[in-house]
């Protein structure tokens, strides 16, 4: 592990493949793959099912452990970055504890890491605001709508300001309108917060609207088929977008660029559309 | 995300490295060592470290007194296994036939199921005494009733639940059909409460058995495995109530296996997962 | 002993395809969420009304019935109508206020079958914790370790199909010899163990199924948290498990009460409810209605055991939630 010189990358993935062992032989999720994510870059992950997206960031996530190859989070093994806490991650389901609050939700990391209690009491409020449920603090999950829960998840993610940010297809239980305005809450977030994203999606036009690059994935086994670099903006722009963008010439361009990808080479169908079920 | 779902399937609880096989292996081996460490240390206390007969019989003694006493063990197990099943048929057929009558008229099930709840938590054994009474000293009927009554609750319970496991789609479709009442019955909801019923009658055997030997503590004619046990016990002969102790293990454990075999019968062209036992 | 179905389910992996415990018994069952007062007034008045419709059975067959009962064969089907064998519902009752005895200093049945109860409620609950702790340590220790629960768990699930207690007559040649230093086996100690060992069971299988119970979601979250072993015991897995810890304590609860009357009855123990069930009994020939005076006794005890469990449900209601809406 060499120190970190100047802007070290936010991940670092080179030659990882992996292979599950199931009762009926072993399935090759993952072909090796190279993938650098830079500082504050937002990189969506985009295939059919089956293409390993999700496996990847897992990976990342060192929720599994790669058959070979690294993985590296800020110059660190992905071990050492869970460890240190590098990263904050949301799932497709909010996943929050049913039994907690919006704010006991949103301050469970915060208690697991030993932070001091004043501190934390403002940290969360810092949060709800950010995510616009100040209001609902004392309220259960059960009590909140799929989109609300999902922004506690968020809330919960960004608790103790990573620099790196993991999503699972966090808004795909979600319904389109819903969808579309997360979107571009997501957006404003993370050019307030600064932190990398890698954010996995099945969604055309949401890869499109959030990324700075979309890796477009293939499946049997997961490898990168291209990835493709959005015109829509830097970083230093990203606070730009907004729900005008998403009727301009340059996204509709950007999407059919994505979606050629996709589908080039092989008929893929309707694959890429469905929506994945855990 | 097929790759995701197979972590999720698998990887979680199965220690690292291990593979599918290891994991079926184990799983037979490890139950089989608990056991075996088990009666090598139950015989170890006994035979080494010197516990005496009173405390716990040496599992040697034991089987001796079972090849011993063979023949009264026999005809206890007998007495004892026909009160079960006589209680266990009758406890099962009211348990069914009240939760139709049940799911059919709300009333009914406002009025029992309160009952039931409190059936299920009381000892029903306390009865004993008083239907020795109702029934007469010399009769077997006191334990059958009580055997009735302890299987009757959890056949009732799951029979009650699976009757109302109908899913919406499939009454609408009935309804579309225009089907008769007793179609309805036949080709929806027995079907579909038939798991149920099998499982309650599953629990149900195991509740029988206890309750018939139980029952026999609480005084009555002589000659079951539980009023055989006490005797024993009360006179010393430690080894022999151990093998009267092993007698009505092993009978549970027939009503169990018999009443599950009969579930995978019926139960062989149903998903198995799918049931909410 | 009453539930072997949670023990089925509890493993592995089938424990995924089980409903949320809780409505088992129906709904009588303390799992509702209180606000629904009005409609459980309404359950309690037509519980009552089930009761009075027994009691009423009971006085029209009394009425009905042929004296010396219905006998098919060789075996009497329905009882005498006597009221040696059946005494008139009212009578159970009135007994109830009279005294034990007929001398002075008598005290009246209910009280003594209340003092009864107390005792046989306070081994149960001596049983009852002894379980507890046994029961979650040993859910512990097979959540924790897998191979454990490859080991253990199908000798817990086999051991509710048989009849265990069929030992307890055994257990009563432990009092008063079994002595480690100043430590002297007492006979409510064979009472109170083998009320533990019937509530064990139910609450190991219930804890283990609980402590296994998080999503793999939740697990996920704590592993990408760094949360060691017991953060996430403390924080997931014993909230988790609330909903499934419940209903086997109440199962547990019921179970040792089950467990200390019939153990009082086969040890012969004085002073519990067990006991007068049997020396009223066979006073029954000219005093029947006493003998149901300790029925109800173990009635409302078992009742009293289950509600307890019941009430704790109540005050860890915020970690029901899940439990409420399915």
């Amino acid at each position: 592990m060499s120190e970190p010189v100047t802007q070290v990358a936010a991940v670092e993935v080179r030659g990882v493949d992996k292979v599950f062992e199931t009762r009926s032989g072993n399935v090759q999720a993952l072909e090796p793959i190279d993938l650098t994510v830079a500082a504050g870059e937002f990189v969506s992950l985009i295939g059919p099912s089956g293409c390993g997206k999700s496996t990847l960031m897992r990976l990342v996530a060192d929720l599994d452990e790669p058959t070979a190859g690294t993985v590296e989070v800020f110059g660190k093994t992905s071990r050492r970055a869970r460890l240190d806490q590098e990263y904050g991650i949301a799932f497709q389901q909010a996943g929050l504890l049913p039994w907690r609050t919006v704010a006991g939700n949103v301050a469970l990391p915060l208690e697991l890491h030993g932070e001091a209690s004043a501190a934390r009491a403002s940290r969360i409020a810092e949060l709800l605001d950010m995510v616009g449920l100040a209001d609902f603090a004392d309220r259960y999950p059960d009590q909140l709508s799929g989109g609300m829960q999902q922004r506690v998840a968020i809330a919960r993610a960004l608790a103790e300001r990573p620099r790196l940010l993991l999503m699972d297809e966090p808004f795909g239980a979600l319904d389109e309108m819903t969808r579309e305005k997360m979107q571009t809450e997501l957006v404003r977030i993370s050019a307030e917060t600064g932190a990398a994203v890698v954010f996995v999606t099945h969604s055309i036009p949401e890869a499109v609207f959030l990324s700075d690059r979309v890796v477009v994935m293939s499946p049997r086994p997961g490898r990168i088929r291209e990835i493709v670099a959005m015109r829509l903006g830097a970083e230093a722009e990203r606070a730009e977008r907004t729900e005008e963008l998403r009727e301009e010439r340059v996204f509709f361009d950007m999407v059919t660029a994505v979606r050629e990808a996709l589908h080039g080479g092989s008929p893929i169908g309707t694959g890429a559309r469905g929506v994945e079920t855990r | 995300m097929s790759a995701g779902a197979v972590t999720a399937a698998t990887a979680p609880g199965r220690p690292k490295g291990m593979g599918p096989r290891t994991e079926a292996t184990l799983r037979i081996v490890a139950p089989v060592a608990v056991g075996l460490i088990v009666l090598g240390i139950w015989q170890f206390l006994v035979s080494v470290v010197g516990v005496s007969d009173y405390l716990l019989p040496s599992p040697v003694s034991i089987i001796e007194e079972l090849i011993a006493s063979w023949d009264s063990i026999v005809q206890a197990t007998l007495i004892t296994g026909t009160n079960a099943l006589i209680g266990l048929v009758l406890g099962s057929i009211l348990g069914i036939l009240l939760a139709a009558v049940a799911a059919r008229w709300r009333p009914i099930d406002r009025m029992s199921a309160p009952v039931v709840a409190m059936l299920a938590v009381v000892p029903i054994v306390a009865l004993a005494p008083v239907l020795n009474s109702m029934f007469g000293a010399d009769s077997q009927f006191g334990r059958q009733a009580i055997a009735t009554l302890a299987s009757f609750v959890p056949v009732f319970l799951n029979t009650l639940r699976g009757f109302r496991q109908t899913v919406p789609v499939h009454r609408d479709l009935m309804r579309a059909y225009a089907a008769s009442s007793g179609q309805v019955l036949r080709t929806l909801t027995l079907p579909t409460a038939r798991p149920f019923i099998l499982t309650g009658i599953r629990i149900a055997s195991s509740l029988a058995v206890i309750s018939a030997l139980v029952a026999e503590y609480f005084g009555g004619p002589r000659g079951g495995l539980g009023s055989l046990i006490s005797t024993s016990a009360a006179s010393s002969q430690y080894a022999r109530a151990w093998a009267y102790v092993v007698a009505s293990i092993a009978l549970g454990l027939v009503f169990y296996l018999a009443t599950l075999g009969l579930e995978r019968l019926l139960q062989r062209h149903t998903p198995q997962a799918r049931r909410r036992p | 002993m009453r539930e072997t179905e949670s023990a089925r389910a509890g493993r592995g992996a089938s424990a995924a395809s089980v409903s949320r415990p809780g409505s088992r018994y129906g709904p009588g069952g303390p799992t509702r969420p209180a606000r629904r007062g009005g409609r459980r007034l309404a359950t309690w008045l037509w519980g009552l009304a089930g009761i009075v419709a027994i009691a009423l059975i009971w006085e029209v067959y009394k009425l009905l019935g042929p004296a010396d009962g219905v006998v098919i064969g060789d075996a009497r089907v329905l009882p005498r109508t006597t009221d040696l064998a059946m005494p008139h519902v009212w009578d159970m009752i009135a007994r109830l206020g009279e005294p034990v005895t007929r001398s002075a200093s008598a005290q009246p049945l209910w009280l003594v079958i209340v003092l009864a109860a107390l005792s046989t409620l306070g081994i149960a609950a001596v049983g009852w914790l002894v379980g507890l702790v046994v029961g979650v340590g040993l859910a512990l220790v097979m959540q924790r370790w897998r191979i454990a629960e490859w080991g253990l768990l199908p000798w817990i699930v086999l051991s509710q199909t048989v009849p265990l207690i069929a030992f307890a007559p055994v257990v009563k040649s432990w009092g008063s010899r079994v002595e480690i230093g100043a430590f002297e086996w007492q006979d409510w100690m064979s009472v109170a163990l083998i009320a533990s060992y019937l509530a064990f069971f139910p609450i190991a299988i219930g804890a283990l199924k609980g402590l296994q119970s998080p999503d793999v979601i939740h697990e996920e979250l704590m592993r990408s948290y760094a949360a060691g072993y017991w953060q996430t015991l403390v924080k997931l897995r014993f909230p988790a498990a609330v909903p499934y810890l419940l209903p086997a304590l109440r199962l547990g609860a019921a179970n040792a009460v089950v467990g200390a009357v019939v153990a009082e009855v086969s040890t012969g123990l004085q002073g519990g409810i067990g006991r007068i069930l049997i020396q009223f009994a066979g006073q029954a020939s000219g005093d029947p209605a006493k003998a149901w005076g300790p029925i109800f006794g173990a009635v409302v005890l078992g009742l009293v055991a289950a509600g307890s469990v019941a009430l704790l449900g109540v005050i860890l209601g915020n970690y029901r939630r899940t439990e409420e809406a399915s």
